[in-house]
């Protein structure tokens, strides 16, 4: 068949637009799933309501750490609206107790032996609403006897840690794995030649992605036909069935997996929680449905915790600021089960892609990880597999040798930034970035920020506070730069697998006869508007109007398989394999228009959404009438089926490389530590932007995730390994009021191996703004080092130089 | 119990536990999913409705509290003209991305520009202060609402050339 | 989500039937207000009343006025209100500054004066705003009516001298001539409460500081204030220094434990910090200047 080329991708202003005005590709466009969304009706998990349905509730551990003696259930179930009470023990006897992790661990769906972390399930009560089944949950009794609990990560491997996995053979300390990338002896040299060597500790502590919805599931086990049904918050419905396949042994083609309207996912709805296997069984236990929704502490206690990354730096450098080396030794703190979910071949996730957005040689990591009585996860909040972790690392780490060299920390990054010519960039960790120009970016992020003028207004302000009988109260102004480079669109399958299933996306494009379509999509929304997006990029390649293409995800029954959305990797993967799919139906059409003109296919041209001969632009055929000779009566050529339908999977040959440059301004009250965001500049490059408002909001979205992390939001734990971050009074999450208003740029880099050059948006942000407040913080306080999050007492202790861990309880 | 209250308008009555609370009402009772929630510790305003006119917190209210008097939600923004200026802003200004926050938004914004047809930014940031978004870093709210008050300045000034 | 156990629930058409609610059941009773506090303690489950009973029907124990030479707040009295009184503004603006940090605008339309002094939270900032103030609580009972002094009103973390059957009505400041008055709270983000916060007023007699109150929240001082640094500046000269010394004492007086919100020294140093804060605005403020 012949292949035509793929449609540049052209500017907004350029594109024709539908009868409905909306443009027929690119550009900006309103939402097609706002209408249901502003009237009330989205359709959320714990919006689905079943005949006859009964409603769970998780008993939790109170300890961090205790073994479980007794578990008297009686009183529960006398209680009258309780229908069914499971535990640990009854788990068992079905097989069920324990369940694989994605990264090849055990963890307890009801815990049998031990407690092994504060929150942790214990029992699992179904009763005819939700009231009754938590009044039953306090006539639960349980005799724990407590254990001592590893709380500091860094205390995991001391000799008299206890013992966290002996559920685990031969276990004798707590090491998860020792892990290391890059090249040490190369480093090392490096490190011997140079003139300048900077250390420094870093703690990304543990935050929780907290969306609005919390997670949950109704389960409902038909006993007649056997089928599964499961509505549940996931944003990898087709890997969720997967796994329910393989845990509990059932049918997978009698499961059916439907990912309604998800309230924000930001990788806490990855995994699989016990919370959802515990539906299924009091499905199947009672024979009716059965929801199970978490309450906020549920959430930020235990299910999907992201970072918790003790980090020690090393940059190496000439006197004059070019970076030689950055080596760096990873204490990773996973909890007491490793529950991380992320490609099978890299345990520390894509942290080695930490060498970041600079040109030297040598680098080389070491990541060790550990077990201790804290929930599991790590890899959630928009990370990108810990890509967050590794720009912090070294947007930090350069910030440090800026500080010891003196240097503009603009002028550093400059210095040191890999040039555009040096694309395809082989990192010396062993990543192809793509395309990039980042010295453009950082002179437009700076231009925006007016930096000269902003360096000019510090140096007077800094001036002024120095003269005798200045205001003690004045603000401390201080500005941070971070650059990142990120990596999306897991993955090329023969690196990147879940669980041994490949990385690839599958997705379906009908167009039916009236030339109306529907595209099936493998991966799920959690509000980035695949709605619209997609049908946008369906609509750039065979111009249909987007308004007649609806987009249809989140059900496994009714899409192709794939691995869903996280990792900023629908539009990489599944936004490719639609501009693929829509690429087979123009070939296909145009085949069918020569049919039907009866010409040569060589004699046909395109224009947007029509075949029309070449010299005769009115003889031709629009992609509707296409669709409807398709399916017609007419003689197709020799080895052409009917119908116009495509049918894709897409094995992305590399992952795509998102830049950019922010800028942070910020204002300290240096008697009281309080810090104010005045400005945030962000440029990003993410390749041409399919739709440029949803881009945008993408990116505001994240910028906030980065106010909140550098300055409030951290799960810290108590001496006994109680979690201090359990509710939104504790686990603080930005406002309104601390946001200031984005000022965004952008450049535009098209990534070469992507059909339509794009590269995705969906984390950028949240992974490159930590590092630019953190920056912007200790340039106000003149400081060197001190971890987030900047609330008022530790900014203050940071100014005072006596910075305190973030992770543990302040006493 | 028995409880009457007047919900979009429209009166409903039904049994229920002292406890319940109105969130759960809205809910589960009448069906009104709109309304959602977010949090146990009355923090994140998820669950905004009006109380008699003034956006309240659902979850921190029972639903024997609001007894006799008036409810309205999110089902009750649009008229039968369609939808509501906020709504509308909503929409044109993507002031929203998973729509989880977005009810409650709406209600605490309507509420705002009844009182203050013509706010600022800084008026607006506080108003919605009690609503947490987690997903569009708030920019995009402030200017939904700024346009849902730029155009009902317009509308009533048509109105008044008429 | 969490939910409350269950209950019985009954409303008071007025404060004599309130009184006779509460002391029908003897003491397993809670009068409900905006239930901005008792709701989520009772989700939690710290808190599980046998009755709960409703007075948000009274609401003529919602206002603000000036009732002689005293201001006069009903118990009933939204956030909300108390923000946006016409006369506070007028003779305190402490209540504004205070209310505009207290919780979010949400809460503030349904909490009420009375449930955050009854409340007892130890980080209650209207407990400081009143104890800076030196009001004074109407309580109610069947035998009749009491006035109890708010520096005398907390006997401690969540418990007050409020019987078991009474009821706050009412809540008075008095209105002091040439006096400033605000309030300064440092928080970690909108809505959180206090990590410390700190109010007064000054009334001055030329530079003479004729009077001062002090209220401090969060940070475990007797009675939200310090009476100490109180003596310390009145009937002296008003002077940075002095405001200083007494921003010192309070820093020291007080007795703030650690928690997520900062450590003791951290608290103790923020203490005097916005107490000379509120000093300075409150000197700046008594003098018609603007602060
Ligand atoms: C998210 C959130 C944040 C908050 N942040 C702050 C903050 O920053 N600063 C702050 O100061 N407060 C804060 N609060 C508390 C808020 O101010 C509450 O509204 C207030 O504490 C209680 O008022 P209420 O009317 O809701 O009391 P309720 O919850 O109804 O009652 C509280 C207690 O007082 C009793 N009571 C109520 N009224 C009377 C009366 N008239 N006589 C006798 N007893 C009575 C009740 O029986 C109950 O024991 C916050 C609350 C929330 C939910
Ligand atoms: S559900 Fe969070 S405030 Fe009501
Ligand atoms: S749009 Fe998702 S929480 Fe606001």
């Amino acid at each position: 068949m012949t292949t035509t080329d793929m449609p540049a991708a052209p500017s907004s202003d350029t594109v024709p637009r539908s009868p409905a005005g909306n443009p027929l590709g690119f550009g900006h466009m309103l939402r097609k799933e706002d209408a249901r969304f502003v009237r009330g009706q989205g359709h959320y998990v714990d919006d689905v309501r079943l005949p006859g349905m009964l409603h769970g509730a998780i008993l939790r551990s109170s300890y961090a750490h205790a073994r479980v003696v007794s578990i008297d259930t009686s009183a529960a179930e006398a209680h009258p609206k309780v229908k069914a009470v499971i535990t640990g023990k009854i788990l068992e006897t079905l097989n069920l107790a324990w369940m694989p992790t994605l990264s090849g661990d055990v963890t307890a769906v009801l815990a049998t032996d031990k407690v092994r972390f504060h929150g942790q399930e214990v029992a699992f009560v179904v009763a005819e609403d939700e009231y009754s089944a938590r009044d039953a949950l306090e006539l639960i009794e349980v005799e724990y006897e407590p254990l001592p609990a590893v709380v500091d990560a860094t205390h995991a491997l001391d000799p008299d840690a206890p013992i966290i996995r002996d559920d685990l053979e031969g276990r004798t300390d707590n090491k998860i794995y020792d892990w290391e990338a890059g090249d040490e002896a190369a480093c090392d040299e490096a490190f011997a030649k140079a003139d300048v060597v900077v250390a420094e500790d870093l703690v990304y502590p543990r935050v929780h992605p907290a969306p609005m919805e919390t997670c949950g599931a109704v389960a409902h086990m038909d006993k007649v036909t056997g089928k599964l049904t499961i509505w549940t918050t996931t944003q990898a419905p087709h890997a969720h069935r997967t796994v329910y396949a393989l845990v509990a042994g059932l049918p997978e083609h009698k499961i059916q997996v439907i990912s309604p309207d998800i309230g924000g996912g930001f990788g806490n709805k990855v995994g699989i929680y016990p919370g959802y296997v515990l539906a299924i069984v009091g499905s199947i236990v009672t024979g009716a449905p059965v929801k199970w929704m978490e309450d906020r502490s549920e959430n930020l206690m235990s299910t999907s915790f992201a970072r918790d990354y003790h980090m020690h730096g090393e940059i190496a450098a000439t006197k004059d600021g070019k970076i030689l080396a950055l080596r760096v030794r990873v204490l990773a703190d996973h909890g007491a089960f490793n529950g991380v979910a992320q490609p099978t071949k890299f345990p520390a996730g894509f942290f080695h892609i930490f060498t970041g957005s600079y040109d030297y040689p040598a680098a080389h990591c070491k990541v060790t990880a550990v077990y201790t009585n804290k929930a599991l996860g790590g890899v959630a909040y928009a990370c990108s597999f810990r890509i967050t972790e590794a720009v912090y690392l070294v947007e930090r780490m350069v910030n440090c040798l800026a500080f010891e060299l003196k240097q503009d920390p603009a002028e550093l990054r400059m210095k040191n930034l890999l040039r555009p010519e040096q694309f395809p960039y082989m990192s010396p960790t062993g990543w192809e970035y793509d395309s990039g120009d980042y010295p453009r970016a950082l002179r437009e992020a700076m231009r925006i920020a007016g930096y000269e003028e902003l360096r000019r207004e510090q140096a007077s302000r800094r001036a002024a506070a120095a003269q005798p009988g200045a205001d003690p109260t004045a603000p401390l102004m201080g500005i941070g730069l971070s650059f990142f480079t990120e990596g999306v669109g897991a993955g090329p399958r023969k690196h990147m697998d879940i669980l041994g299933l490949g990385m690839a996306d599958g997705c379906e494009l009908r167009i039916h006869p009236t030339g109306k379509a529907q595209l099936r999509l493998s991966v799920q929304t959690q509000g980035q508007g695949h709605e619209t997006t997609f049908a946008q990029i369906v609509s750039h390649v065979i111009g249909l109007p987007p308004e007649d293409i609806e987009v249809i995800h989140g059900d496994t029954d009714n899409t192709p398989f794939g691995l869903g959305t996280y990792g900023s990797r629908s539009t990489p993967v599944s936004g490719a394999a639609a501009a693929v799919a829509a690429q087979r139906i123009k070939d296909k059409a145009r085949v069918i228009a020569a049919a039907a003109l009866e010409c040569s296919v060589d004699d046909l041209e395109w224009e947007h959404g029509r075949w029309f001969v070449r010299g005769d632009p009115t003889q031709g055929k629009t992609i509707a009438e296409l669709a409807m000779i398709a399916h017609g009566s007419l003689e197709l050529p020799e080895g052409v089926e009917g119908h116009l339908d495509a049918s894709v999977v897409y094995n992305p040959p590399n992952l795509t490389y998102p830049f950019g440059a922010y800028i942070c301004v910020v204002d300290v009250d240096p008697q009281t530590g309080q810090v104010k965001v005045r400005r945030f500049i962000a440029v990003d490059d993410c390749g041409p932007r399919i739709n440029p408002m949803i881009v945008e909001g993408q990116i505001h979205g994240g910028l906030a995730d980065g106010i909140g992390m550098a300055l409030m939001e951290v799960i810290a734990f108590d001496r006994d390994g109680n979690n201090l971050g359990g509710s939104f009074m504790d686990y603080l999450l930005p406002t309104s009021m601390e946001c200031p208003s984005w000022e965004l740029g952008q450049t535009v880099t098209p990534s070469p191996h992507h059909p339509i050059g794009v590269k995705g948006v969906g984390e950028s942000a949240t992974v490159g703004s930590p590092p630019a407040v953190v920056n912007a913080v200790l340039d106000a306080l003149q400081v060197r080092s001190a971890d987030m999050p900047f609330t008022p007492a530790m900014t203050w202790r940071a100014l005072e130089g006596r910075p305190m861990r973030p992770d543990l309880a302040i006493e | 119990m028995r409880v009457t209250l007047t919900v979009n308008g429209a009166e409903t009555t039904a049994d229920v536990e002292p406890r319940l609370l109105l969130v759960h009402y809205l809910r589960d009772v009448l069906g009104l999913t709109g309304t959602h929630w977010g949090c146990d510790t009355s923090n994140c305003g998820a669950c905004t409705v009006w109380l008699d006119g003034v956006p309240i917190k659902s979850c921190t209210t029972l639903a024997a509290m609001a007894d006799g008097h008036e409810v309205r939600t999110v089902e009750g923004l649009a008229s039968e003209d369609g939808l509501d200026p906020v709504q509308q802003g909503f929409v044109e200004e993507h002031g929203l991305q998973c729509g989880f926050c977005t009810p409650g938004m709406m209600m605490t914004a309507r509420a705002l520009l009844d009182r203050i047809p013509d706010p600022d930014e800084a008026t607006i940031r506080e108003a919605i202060s009690g609503n947490l978004c987690r997903c569009t870093g708030y920019e995009n709210i402030v200017r939904a609402i700024r346009w849902a008050a730029r155009h009902e300045a317009e509308r009533t000034s048509e109105e008044a050339a008429v | 989500m969490q939910v409350p156990a269950p209950f019985e629930y009954q409303r008071a058409g007025s404060v004599d039937e309130a009184i006779a609610l509460l002391a029908r059941s003897g003491g397993d009773a809670r009068l409900v207000a905006g239930g901005h506090s008792l709701l989520p303690m009772m989700k939690l489950r710290l808190a599980r009343p046998e009755t709960l009973v409703d007075i948000n029907g009274l609401s003529d124990l919602e206002y603000v006025k000036v009732d002689g030479d005293e201001i006069a707040i009903g118990a009933m009295t939204r956030h909300v209100g108390v923000l946006e009184s016409a006369v506070l503004a007028e003779h305190y603006r402490i209540f504004a500054e205070a209310e505009r940090v207290i919780a979010d605008p949400l809460v503030r339309n349904r909490g009420t004066v009375g449930g955050s002094l009854c409340q007892a939270d130890p980080s209650e900032d209207l407990s400081a705003v009143f104890a800076a103030l030196k009001g004074r609580a109407v309580i109610r009972s069947a035998s009749g009516t009491r006035s109890v002094d708010l520096r005398a009103f907390h006997l401690g973390p969540y418990e007050t001298v409020v019987g078991d059957a009474e009821i706050v009505v009412e809540v008075r400041v008095p209105i002091r001539p040439h006096t400033g008055s605000a309030y300064e709270k440092v928080e970690r983000r909108a809505g959180d409460w206090s990590v410390a916060a700190a109010g007064a007023f000054v009334q001055l007699r030329g530079d003479t500081i004729d009077d001062v109150g002090i209220g401090m929240t969060a940070v475990g001082a007797a009675h939200f204030t310090c009476e100490e640094a109180e003596d310390s500046l009145r009937g002296g000269p008003v002077s940075p220094e002095a405001i200083d010394e007494a921003a010192r004492i309070c820093g020291q007086r007080c007795n703030p434990s650690a928690d997520q919100r900062g450590p003791v020294d951290y608290k103790r140093h923020l203490v005097s910090v916005l107490v000379a804060r509120a000093l300075t605005r409150s000197v700046a403020r008594a003098r018609g200047e603007a602060a």
